[in-house]
């Protein structure tokens, strides 16, 4: 099969999908002429022009909103959080907002606090919204596809650190269904739950954790909300132990509600306590060898396992 | 002018939005309604105004003080008070209330909660309608207090860069909740704002609903041809507090005054000097309102609450799928790329 980059099947999905339907538009800033002439330039007004693609999903059309980075995001919460998520709700389901907020995520790329964050937890608990974070090109282009045929509004999240990953993208038009989890990995000892790049550190992880005769299963939600629970138990069910790995801050995370989902609903489940590896609770530091020491690291998630496993 | 054989009807709307805001203070009174509903007694010509010139298909966005708004789209009183009365034969089937009031049939995006937030709506929406190359307008109605937010200047600034079919209404009643503008404003016209963001900005006095009609029949015939956004800014006030019957801190004097002004009896009077009505036929209009009204609460009264199911739908919209999806359940082989994020522009380019 032919071999593209991350970037590149985000690309491919949005310029399949505007060719398909006349009715998709891509706004954001420095844009100009990206995806034809349904791409509109924006000046640098989050707040604003976030707001203008909900108005014109619920008027008929269906955008594509690019914040430059997820952190800018912050500026544009009330058009997402108050309008676009509770609209359908508040007009007893009189309309629909299918638009997509496209907003790449992530630290270990040095650029610190204002660039750097993973913020899809605030997001992952909005009843009305949908968050994405896909882990591999495959997955880029089919859910960026589904996420814009959605008639609800979706938080589509690609990893800045994901961009050069290549791999196995299908020429033809398919989706990913928003909301299934995808196992990566399978093994027998210890399942990893995670999503994004934290995929590409817990499958190295596993394969170390191989070697020394330890069968890690890697399960990447690829949608944090909603959160395919079946596939998180179902492994479980099979390890007995449980590792998150994300590369946000622990309180409050998606992290957490995975453990929580796990210790409600799959507890006896368990051989023993589950073990979150997560950012320390700090911002996203500039100098490279803080910012390795915030973030979580491949060698953090083998360590963790084999102290669980008690093989250290 | 307002076309003579449209007067009655104009005059119709606006009775209805004063004698519908007026039932609502009565219900507010009597405990029979609960929560907030701002009312819009005092700013009848806004609205009526603006909205005698638009088409079903035309958009507006509305603020937390937005049942003239729908009124003068077009809204049922039956539909409107139920929803007030939190059943399920309301607009939003009682899960909005008077602050997210909405009828997208008639092409109203919904009050709002959010200070400034129908701003970026009805920008859009405006949008939209250029995406599809139709000749609908959108009219944003926004308070003094919502050119006071961010989204004021982002939404507009960008209607007049794209030349955008918006019509911005500024109902300026001088009062953030209970701040008179002096207090937080230097400036006192909203409209002067326009000019630094490049679109005509009018003034008009807000209780003339003639004089709001005409500037807003040219604002909008430019808009529909596609000649970009005005922002009017209409002089009004309101006759009652804040919200609902939650008091009113403003000067007495002050409010004496502007009830001189007062929208609907102003142009009652006109209709009369004109001939175009009676004193008698105008009497007549508001017994035949207030029969009406009667009815709607009726109509409210007498339909379900929301069923206890209701709480958790309409989160979602089902989604159908043009195409099927063939999910794979086994991962495609990856392989890590360089550190890209210098490359990141070209990557998503």
């Amino acid at each position: 099969m032919r071999q593209i980059n991350y970037y590149q099947a985000v690309a491919e999905a949005i310029q399949e999908e505007m060719d398909r339907d006349t009715t998709v538009v891509y706004l954001g800033e420095c844009v100009e002429g990206r995806y034809g002439d349904r791409t509109f330039e924006m000046p640098i007004s989050e707040s604003g022009f976030t707001g203008i693609g909900v108005g014109a999903a619920i008027a008929g059309i269906r955008p594509i909103v690019e914040i430059m980075f997820l952190d800018l995001i912050t500026v544009a919460v009330d058009p997402i959080v108050n309008q676009a998520a509770k609209i359908r709700y508040m007009f007893g389901g009189m309309a629909s907002v299918p638009i997509v907020i496209r907003a790449p995520l992530g630290a270990y790329v040095s650029m610190s606090a204002h660039h750097s964050q993973s913020l899809e937890s605030w997001f992952s608990g909005v009843p009305g919204l949908k968050v994405v974070l896909p882990s591999t090109p495959y997955d880029a282009k089919g859910l960026m596809k589904a996420a814009i045929r959605d008639d609800n509004p979706v938080l589509f999240c690609d990893h800045k650190k994901l961009g050069g990953l290549t791999g196995q993208v299908p020429e033809e038009d398919y989706t990913v269904p928003i909301g299934k989890a995808n196992i990566m990995r399978s093994g027998k000892d210890a399942t990893i739950v995670t999503y994004a790049f934290m995929v590409q550190k817990s499958l190295e992880a596993a394969e170390q954790l191989s070697q020394r005769g330890i069968e890690v299963e890697v399960v990447d939600l690829r949608t944090t909300l909603p959160i395919d629970e079946e596939t998180i138990l179902n492994s479980v069910g099979k390890t007995g132990r449980l590792i998150t790995v994300a590369e946000a801050c622990a309180p409050c995370s998606v992290a957490s509600e995975v453990a929580a989902i796990v210790m409600e609903k799959g507890f006896d489940l368990l051989k023993s306590p589950l073990k979150r590896i997560h950012a320390k609770f700090a911002p996203i530091p500039f100098a490279v060898n803080l910012e390795n020491h915030i973030l979580p690291q491949t060698e953090d998630i083998v360590t963790v396992i084999e102290g669980m496993l008690g093989c250290s | 002018m307002i076309p003579k054989d449209q007067a009655m009807k104009v005059y119709r709307t606006m009775l209805s939005i004063r004698r519908f805001e007026s039932r609502v203070e009565k219900l507010l009174m009597e405990n029979r309604i609960y929560g907030p509903a701002h009312l819009y007694i005092g700013e009848e010509a806004v609205a009526v105004g603006v909205c005698a010139n638009l088409r079903t298909d035309d958009f507006i966005s509305s603020t937390h003080r937005g049942h003239g708004h729908l009124i003068a789209k077009g809204g049922k009183f039956n539909r409107m008070m139920a929803e007030l009365f939190a059943r399920s034969t309301g607009y939003c089937k009682g899960k909005g209330g008077s602050m997210h009031i909405a009828d997208m049939t008639l092409g109203m995006l919904g009050a709002n909660g959010i200070v400034g937030a129908g701003l970026s709506l009805a920008t859009g929406a405006g949008f939209s309608a250029k995406v599809r190359k139709t000749d609908q307008v959108s009219v944003c109605f926004f308070g003094d207090g919502a050119s006071n937010q961010g989204i004021f200047l982002e939404s507009i600034n960008i209607a007049a860069t794209m030349n955008l079919p918006v019509i911005y209404v500024c109902e300026n009643n001088g009062y953030n909740v209970n701040t008179k503008w002096a207090t937080i404003a230097k400036h006192p016209d909203i409209a002067d704002r326009a000019l630094g963001l490049g679109l005509p900005g009018i003034i008009v006095d807000g209780q003339d609903v003639t004089a709001v009609y005409d500037t807003a029949n040219e604002a909008i015939k430019r808009a529909r041809q596609g000649e970009g956004p005005t922002l009017i800014e209409c002089k009004t006030y309101r006759f009652k507090g804040h919200c609902g019957v939650w008091g009113d801190p403003r000067d007495p004097e002050e409010v004496a005054m502007w009830l001189k002004r007062d929208p609907v009896s102003m142009f009652a009077n006109n209709l009369i000097t004109e001939r175009l009505a009676t004193a008698e036929q105008l009497q007549d209009m508001e017994l035949m309102l207030e029969k009406e009204l009667d009815e709607a609460v009726e109509f409210a009264e007498n339909s379900p609450s929301p069923n206890l199911e209701e709480a958790t739908t309409d989160v979602y919209a089902e989604t159908s799928m043009t195409i099927d999806t063939t999910d794979q359940t086994k991962p495609t082989e990856t392989t890590p790329g360089q550190d890209l994020v210098s490359k990141y522009w070209e990557g998503s380019r």
